[in-house]
């Protein structure tokens, strides 16, 4: 691996801002790497070499000026390809966008281009952020850097197996029930999922609109902290984005836990967790007590509601978030159809994959007439409880640690014909989404096959710097995060 | 006729009169817009793309509310209405369904004919969708024009309770007024800013339950709706006393063949699959915003008819046929304020002007004369210059296009009153020699002459003679 892609954003940012490298010659680093090591691993869609090389010269100039630089002035980074790029391909893993060009950038791509970040291409996805192994890829899986047999997990897979790989120092990704934090949990990678309108969605194709939200990736805790501090904050075009500041949060990163309560909930360490998960998450709960961090038991009652309430609520607001891709405007349109029923259906049938069609059929099921009060409106009354159940915990304890995944990184093919043991890959995360707060996955330990073990952090509503700082916390007390995969 | 009564409700589409879109920033006035000219990434529905809501939109649908008596809710939901339609951007609509802005309230209906009062289920915020154009280009292929999509609509909703094609067409031309009135909506049935749906079923006199109910589609004028109203009530008439039953359809009004058509079945009705858009937070309006909306209502129709009769002394008739019209009443006020007697003005409005309106099937806004000129007209009556007759000769002149500079009209047609009593009293003598038999009975006692030689010498000055003078000399020599 060439050197300065082992470095992380916060050292590239400080050689940059010294004038030690330039952004031109980092980003021609970066793409060097990605165009040898990429090939193994399938994590960029799409490359774009001559806009980041445009963007890394002005980068240079802004720099050159000394002023007005960010985190992220100059700095090569990749994106889920569920952002919406203005001028550059964007096809959420999917035939039925193989060849979209967005017409506008989103509101997070906006800020990243404001912010002077310089991006070197697309990452690849479960297709419509839909699975948890980044198989379902309309362009082919992405492999687990760590070992290219796994899954690096999903639907974020590229944007996690990019980062461990040092195909980019930071990366963006989204997670509607877990698509951030199962592939940073297996590809031993930091990511975080903030609060439900922490970040705007305006921009991010939409798969259920009341879970999505936009979540960094990093190799650390600061510079995750980082990333989410460039794309964070209202939107006047995102009606359900918070109104409340944003913090800076790399700089309020203390380290310090003491006095902390940290709350275990007996409900995530059940049947059919793996010894060696759930070992390495309890050890690591042990170490934010050695830290002065209180750790208690905590009881989340309505958990074993989650999977089928997320279940019928991602699926119905996905099959209305994807009728708009019927042939008609952009996108995959059906060539033969005769009528307009068959150009809408077959559009749809030769444009979606074997996962998403299943989705939309049973999104539409359930909210079908006769159907709607027996299975979705029973779906939204498990979610308040089941967020009734983190409001209440969060009365004890600060933060709640749990797993992120019942088990380590999983084989290529391994659920693939299996949805129902593939969707419960989720179980830990899921809550998460349906209760709209921040969770965070970092490494906590390793597998005897070597494989990373990820722990998940949840936090109240906004509280991304708390949850933020306890993960610093962890990661300087352990050097999990140091671990690498090893290069062929 | 008697045995079966009609149970008729409206669904009317009133497009709002906002500058931008219900939700996202594009113009919402389309005018001669070439297709696909006012759109953007939001309303044509791209992947990523989320709604924000007009707050000018909701101020109008308050508006309305208020004006009409609704309870406006200070929680409202938006919800999906799922569909594909080529014209639908996002395969869904966005809509309020079970937690409308709006409910209650009523159109109360004052006319000549009626005085009554029709209740309302509802009324709720939409976005319109676009339409699909079949006349352009190439014949086999239709193209769509998504300008229209996201449009800001309220949609009000009647209870049942109109019995006749007349009290549809009434309630839906004071509706129309209101909203036109609040300045809300165009209010123009043929350019689509306000449409109109009808349900219509039958039943026997006296039965409580409804009938089974069709539904009216494409109903572009006040004419087609009460036309179309008629044909259906007839209809459906002969359809049970056929022995059949009604079923439950859409059908479409046919403007030139007069009747309506079967378009869609129960059977082929959609599932719409509502629920609530999770890309938008409930509507929340609070009574602070609601008093704000209040203090801004204007004087609605029946109100300033009643001010008309109080402050101008006008009758309640002439000001009731004046304020049908927002844009008539505001003509009327201002060719007062320009010193026109009310009276006057009135008689002028209704008489003339509405006559000419008519006749060229033209709304107020077209007429050439401005509220000044008539008032300069009547002032010149007043003063003598012209006579009455004159006037109505050069106010169908203006109409006619030939310019509103009344002195220079007067000039040139040679209409200037003529009130040289030299002139008129020749004319006078003229009379008198050529017509002995009427002096004789004028003179007899059978004063009632005198109207004939005036007529006489109007004729022979072509009437331009001031009538007053003619009177006053007439009588003076014929003593």
């Amino acid at each position: 691996m060439r050197e300065l892609c082992k470095k992380g954003l916060a050292q590239l940012a400080e050689l940059l801002k010294g004038r030690k490298i330039s952004s031109v010659e980092l980003t021609r680093e970066y793409l060097a790497e990605i165009e040898e090591r990429d090939p193994s691993i399938n994590s960029f869609v799409t490359l774009c070499p001559e806009a980041a090389m445009e963007a890394a010269k002005a980068a240079d100039a802004r720099l050159a000026r000394g002023e007005g630089a960010t985190a992220l002035t100059g700095v090569p980074i990749a994106i889920k390809d569920i952002f919406v790029t203005k001028g550059v391909r964007t096809t959420c893993c999917s035939r039925i966008l193989e060849n979209y060009v967005p017409p506008y950038d989103g509101t997070v791509v906006a800020k990243l281009k404001a912010s002077g970040a310089v991006m070197t291409g697309k990452l690849s996805m479960d297709e419509f952020a839909m699975g948890s192994s980044n198989e379902f890829s309309a362009f082919g899986p992405v492999k687990n850097p760590w070992d290219r047999s796994l899954t690096p997990g999903g639907s974020s897979g590229g944007s996690a197996a990019a980062v461990a790989a040092g195909l980019t120092p930071v990366s963006l990704g989204t997670d509607t029930g877990g698509s951030v934090r199962q592939p940073a949990a297996f590809c031993g990678v930091v990511g975080l999922k903030p609060t439900y309108g922490r970040i705007s969605r305006y921009g991010i194709i939409a798969f259920a609109s009341s879970l999505d939200q936009v979540g960094p990736m990093a190799r650390d805790v600061r510079d995750c902290a980082a990333m989410l501090g460039a794309v964070a904050g209202h939107d006047e075009l995102d009606a359900t984005t918070i109104p409340a500041p944003v913090p800076d949060y790399a700089a309020s990163l203390t380290g310090d836990v003491r006095g902390k309560t940290v709350g275990v909930p007996r409900e995530y360490f059940v049947e059919g967790i793996d010894p060696e998960v759930e070992s390495a998450v309890r050890a690591a709960s042990d170490v934010l007590a050695r830290l002065g961090a209180k750790v208690i038991d905590i009881s989340l009652p309505h958990t074993r509601y989650s999977l089928a309430c997320y279940y019928i609520i991602a699926p119905a607001e996905a099959s209305a978030n994807l009728a708009r891709y019927d042939g008609v405007r952009y996108g995959h349109g059906s060539r033969n159809a005769k009528d307009l029923d068959a150009l809408f259906s077959d559009s749809r049938t030769e444009g979606f994959g074997p996962e998403v069609a299943l989705r939309i059929v049973l999104g539409t099921y359930v909210l079908s007439s006769g159907y709607y009060d027996a299975y979705y409106l029973k779906a939204r009354k498990a979610r308040t409880l089941i967020k009734g159940d983190f409001l209440e915990a969060f009365k004890e304890c600060d933060a709640i640690i749990a797993p992120v995944t019942p088990t380590p990184p999983f084989r290529l093919g391994e659920k693939i014909d299996d949805p129902i043991r593939m969707y419960l890959n989720d179980i830990f995360t899921i809550p998460v989404n349906l209760a709209g707060l921040p969770g965070l996955s970092m490494p906590c330990g390793v597998t005897k096959s070597a494989l990373p073990i990820g722990m998940q952090l949840i936090g109240r509503p906004l509280e991304e710097a708390e949850l933020l700082n306890m993960a610093y916390a962890y990661e300087r007390a352990t050097e999990w995060h140091t671990k690498v995969p090893v290069e062929d | 006729m008697a045995r079966y009564e009609a149970v008729i409700g409206l669904e009317v589409h009133a497009q709002l009169a906002t500058r931008s879109k219900m939700f996202c920033a594009c113009a919402s006035n389309l005018k001669d817009a070439p297709p696909n000219t006012t759109v953007c990434p939001v309303c044509t529905g791209h992947p990523g793309t989320l709604p924000t809501v007009n707050a000018g939109a909701v101020e109008m649908a308050i508006k309305v509310g208020l004006a009409l008596g609704c309870k406006i809710h200070a929680r409202s939901i938006f919800a999906r209405k799922n569909y594909f339609y080529p014209d639908l951007p996002k395969g869904y609509q966005i809509s309020q369904y079970e937690s409308p802005l709006c409910t209650g309230g009523s159109v109360k209906v004052k006319t000549k004919r009626t005085d009554s009062e029709f209740p309302l289920i509802r009324i709720h915020l939409e976005e319109d969708a676009g339409k699909l154009m079949h006349d352009y280009g190439h014949p086999e292929k239709s193209h769509v024009d998504f300008n229209r999509c996201g449009v800001p609509l309220i949609e009000i909703v009647s209870g049942p309770d109109m019995r006749s094609p007349g009290e549809a067409g009434d309630y839906l031309r004071t509706l129309r007024n209101v909203l036109v009135y609040l300045g809300v909506c165009e209010g123009n049935l043929q350019e689509g800013n306000f449409r109109c749906d009808a349900n219509i079923s039958i039943r026997p006199v006296g039965q409580r339950e409804f009938g089974t109910r069709a539904e009216m589609k494409n109903l572009n004028s006040f004419k087609a709706v009460e036309r179309a109203v008629a044909y259906e009530i007839e209809r459906q008439i002969k359809v049970v006393d056929g022995g059949g039953k009604v079923v439950q359809e859409t059908r479409l009004w046919n403007d030139a063949a007069g009747r309506t058509e079967s378009m869609r079945s129960k059977e082929e009705a959609h599932d719409y699959r509502y629920f609530p858009d999770p890309d938008l937070m409930p509507l929340t309006v609070d009574e602070k915003w609601i008093g704000r909306v209040r203090a801004t209502l204007p004087e609605l129709a029946h109100a300033k008819a009643m001010r008309f009769t109080r402050d101008y002394g006008i009758t309640e008739a002439d000001a009731l046929i004046m304020t049908e019209d927002k844009r008539l009443a505001d003509y009327f006020e201002e060719t007062a304020a320009c010193g026109a007697p009310p009276k006057k003005a009135a008689n002028w409005i209704i008489s003339e002007l509405l006559r000419e309106l008519k006749e060229s099937e033209e709304g107020i806004a077209a007429c050439p004369i401005g509220p000044e000129k008539l008032a300069e007209l009547i002032g010149l009556i007043e003063d003598g210059t012209i006579s009455g007759k004159t006037a109505k000769t050069i106010f169908a002149a203006m109409y006619r296009g030939e310019g509103v500079d009344i002195r220079g009209l007067i000039e040139s047609k040679n209409l200037q009153q003529n009130t040289d009593s030299k002139i008129i009293e020749k004319h006078i003598d003229d009379a008198i020699a050529a017509n002995p038999k009427q002096l004789e009975q004028y003179r007899s006692g059978k004063k009632a002459v005198l109207g004939f030689f005036v007529g006489q010498i109007m004729k022979a000055t072509e009437g331009t003679a001031n009538p007053e003078l003619v009177n006053e000399l007439l009588k003076r020599k014929l003593k």
